[in-house]
């Protein structure tokens, strides 16, 4: 039941629609009830538990998978799952549900589900909450909770989870009467999947959920502090329009909004209708295909040269689903001083939050760009295209092909050899960075990588989630140190059979922090050599899972196309790198875009003054 | 050359007043900026409180007092009764920030709307609680202070004094740096609360 999965609509740019009947008739199997049912192993007679409701609300929203784990508190939920056709993933750590789900979310747009159980269960979700949260993830986290009269009192693995979580989750609820459950439930889902998406996450006491529930099925929601911005209003496009038609320079600046509400087409239009320069955040990789002539790939603190230099030169910045992170921005107070700034956003806490744009639309980023293209006509930039294009000439992307095993080189045939028709994602570090520049995405959610956050661990479980959701051949770029977080979802991936190819770039260190340390720190080494490694062939082998190693270029393609070949299940390559290396291009943090490093510098550098 | 429009100035509502001039706290003597006033109307659901207070901590910001209670059922939102409270919390600080808190605020799903009510026509009204240490002989000049202030004695005792004095966060000032040379044993202050004038909505 890993593939076929019928991609939802763009959830952004409608309302939510009352149904007028469950959705589960359609797929037959399940009768068109109102009220929730008892299970029928356990005899018609019994009421429908909570449990069961909680189940049935599941399904009734299209719920295909569950990934979590099992614990005391979630029993009557896990009880209910028996008997639903919803297949439920069985993790071997509470983390990889949450960024399975994740991962899930991403390449789909539909919102993963995750169930565990209460106290330490439920608080080994909070960094996937918080990885979902900071990259606008659709999430459902539903929590076992021990019984409502203990609430409080240090019962067995009692936690504050609501408590916990609150900075952590779009927004949470703490069940204490089962008649809630069937509106919380759908209240929850529309919370998650529409305007910005984000976690939520629920609370369900073990007596609520094992207790009788008659409460019928809901359809419709009412927040009345919960707004949703659709189409964007004419004035702001026309102030857009005219800002844009007075510009010789500009750059499109393409972030995750534009994936979420496949923004990608419009994007293309205005750009070719402009005849304007993109550029991708991290995130927003694969919203336009990043080997299109006007696209020059990934700005920011490790972008390309020339992105960077396009952002600094442009007379006019445009950002679509993006919110001026500091990756991007570097020193503030130089940010594009001079250039007009237009933000398309559905989040309207993000304008003026980092930068006071010139023209701000809240609106969803397809319907905006869609109407903005009529309103637009050819710009005069071949002057500007062609100092670009110089740029490109002078600083490409490059990396020294002699000298050892490059991970660059790695991710760099990679893309050559068929990576651009799989799902690629990254766990955090030196390879993140790498495998960004090098793997050009053409195809929307086809990348799926922590930004926000930066989750090591992230990589492995985000790729199964990924591969069960599309059913699509997955790459999965690791770097030694986070795959050792993660690593034993080795186990979930061989169960569920998924195509998931994992490269280990192994260079035996905590490349980032070393690279930080060596070019700041004068090179003192704290906390960045990963001794002890395993043998990363070894442990796939244990977990039955069939694996390569690279030690030599020349090894790198044959490795490759096996695993490209290999789609019964997992597979392993791991790739001894070069020890030392560094990621360049590097925007220092808290340094202006000017202050951009090329290569290896000669001279001691200041310590960066931004955050991390 | 320079293609972009000038941002239109930020509305009224951020700006600091110009009619307020700097506070000088009454108890510790520091000067602070003018406070800002902003009212929310929020479901009444556990958790909306920290939700809310949640906004002000993680910026390190603070919370100069907090009001909350029940609201009446509100027209057009067909609400229940209790089923809506309003907050109104005062806090210092730059417009900026305040700015971005008030869109944070309103970001949350339980928060209805957040208003800066800073230098609009409002009511305002806190009530002060003040304790004084005075005995029977010297009590007939913080008795006028009090007369003046139409301010009503509540605890009449034979060394100490409690005076309760209603009215606008100036006046309240005033008033208790008046009795501060008599020595303020105790002061409680709620919050302050405010309503605008006239048929606009809190």
């Amino acid at each position: 039941m890993i593939a076929g999965v019928s991609p939802r609509q763009s959830v952004n740019f409608a309302p939510k629609q009352p149904l007028s009947r469950p959705r589960t008739a359609a797929r037959g199997g399940v009768s068109a009830r109102t009220a929730p049912q008892p299970a029928a192993a356990r005899g018609g007679k019994v009421a429908a538990t909570g449990g069961d409701t909680v189940i049935q609300c599941l399904e009734r929203e299209g719920v295909e998978v569950v990934y979590g784990y099992s614990g005391g508190a979630a029993m009557p939920i896990f009880d209910a799952l028996v008997d639903s056709r919803i297949k439920f993933v069985l993790v071997r750590h509470e983390q990889g549900a949450t960024h399975m789900a994740d991962g899930y979310a991403r390449a789909t747009g539909k919102p993963g589900v995750v169930l565990v159980t209460s106290g330490p269960g439920a608080t080994n979700c909070v960094t996937g909450l918080l990885t979902a949260l900071m990259d606008s993830v659709p999430m459902i986290v539903l929590c076992g909770q021990t019984i409502t009269s203990m609430l409080g009192k240090d019962a067995f693995q009692e936690a504050d989870v609501t408590g916990i979580t609150y900075p952590v989750v779009k927004h949470s609820y703490l069940i204490k009467d089962a008649a809630d459950i069937p509106r919380v439930m759908r209240e929850a889902f529309h919370i998650a999947t529409t305007g910005r998406p984000g976690p939520v996450l629920i609370d369900l006491p073990k007596d609520v959920t094992q207790g009788p529930c008659v409460a019928p099925f809901v359809d419709e929601v009412h927040l009345p502090g919960y707004h949703v911005p659709g189409r964007p209003d004419a004035t702001g496009l026309r102030k857009a329009a005219a800002l844009l038609l007075r510009s010789r320079r500009p750059v499109l600046y393409v972030g995750h909004g534009a994936v979420v509400s496949n923004a990608g087409k419009a994007i293309m239009q205005l750009a070719t209708t402009l005849n304007a320069p993109i550029v991708n955040t991290l995130l927003g990789k694969g919203a336009c295909p990043e080997d299109h002539p006007l696209h020059l790939g990934m700005l920011g603190m490790h972008g390309t040269a020339y992105a960077n230099l396009a952002v600094q030169h442009c007379d006019l910045i445009m950002a679509i689903g993006a919110r001026w992170d500091d990756r991007i921005t570097g020193k503030l107070s130089e940010f594009c001083t001079d250039a007009a700034k237009i933000h398309v956003d559905i989040d309207v806490s993000e304008f003026n939050k980092v930068v006071r744009p010139d023209v701000s639309l809240a609106a969803d980023a397809r319907l905006a760009i869609e109407e903005l293209v009529p309103l637009v006509r050819t710009l005069d930039t071949d002057d500007w295209l062609e100092r670009i294009a110089g740029w490109r000439r002078q600083y490409p992307l490059k990396y020294p092909k002699k000298g050892g095993l490059r991970a660059q080189y790695v991710v760099d045939r990679l893309d050559k050899l068929g990576g651009r028709d799989c799902i690629i994602t990254t766990d955090v570090g030196q390879h993140q960075m790498w495998a960004a520049q090098f793997c050009l995405t053409t195809r929307n959610r086809h990348w799926i990588s922590s930004g926000g956050a930066g989750t090591m661990g992230f990589g492995f479980p985000a790729a199964i989630g990924a591969a069960m959701a599309t059913g699509k051949p997955t790459w999965s770029i690791v770097g030694d140190g986070g795959f050792q977080m993660t690593f034993a979802e080795l186990a979930t991936a061989r169960l569920q059979k998924v195509p998931v190819k994992i490269l280990v770039i192994n260079n035996h260190y905590l490349g980032m922090i070393r690279q930080w340390q060596e070019l700041f720190f004068d090179n003192r080494l704290s906390g960045a050599d990963l001794e002890g490694n395993p043998d990363f062939v070894r442990i796939a082998a244990a977990y039955g899972i069939p694996a390569r190693r690279v030690t030599r270029a020349g090894d790198v393609d044959k490795a490759l196309r096996w695993a490209m070949a290999f789609n019964d299940g997992p597979c392993l390559v791991e790739a001894e790198v070069v020890k030392e290396d560094n990621v360049f291009p590097m925007i220092p943090a808290g340094a202006p875009l000017s202050g951009m490093i090329i290569e290896r510098p000669k001279v001691k550098l200041e310590k960066p003054t931004g955050s991390t | 050359m320079k293609t972009a429009t000038v941002s239109p100035p930020r509305g009224a509502a951020f700006e600091q007043d110009p009619g307020k001039a700097p506070r000088r706290h009454v108890v510790t003597d520091v000067v602070t900026p003018p406070l800002h006033t902003i009212s929310l109307l929020v479901r009444n659901k556990p958790g909306v409180l920290v939700r809310v207070s949640l906004v002000f901590s993680r910026r390190g910001y603070n919370m100069e007092s907090l009001v909350v209670s029940p609201a009446l059922s509100i027209a057009g939102l067909d609400a229940a009764p209790g089923e809506y409270s309003r907050m109104t919390i005062t806090c210092s600080g730059d417009p900026d920030t305040l700015e971005q808190i008030i869109k944070q605020i309103e970001k949350l799903v339980d928060v209805v709307h957040a208003i800066d009510h800073t230098g609009q026509a409002v009511i305002e009204s806190e009530l002060a609680l003040v304790k004084i240490k005075v005995g029977l002989k010297e009590r007939t000049e913080t008795l006028q202070i009090a007369e003046n202030f139409k301010a009503k004695v509540v605890d009449f005792g034979a060394e100490s004094l409690i005076l309760r004095c209603a009215g606008e966060t100036d006046k309240l000032d005033a008033f208790i740096s008046l009795l501060k040379p008599f020595g303020i044993i105790e002061l409680v202050r709620s919050g302050k609360i405010l309503m605008v004038r006239g048929l606009d909505e809190t």
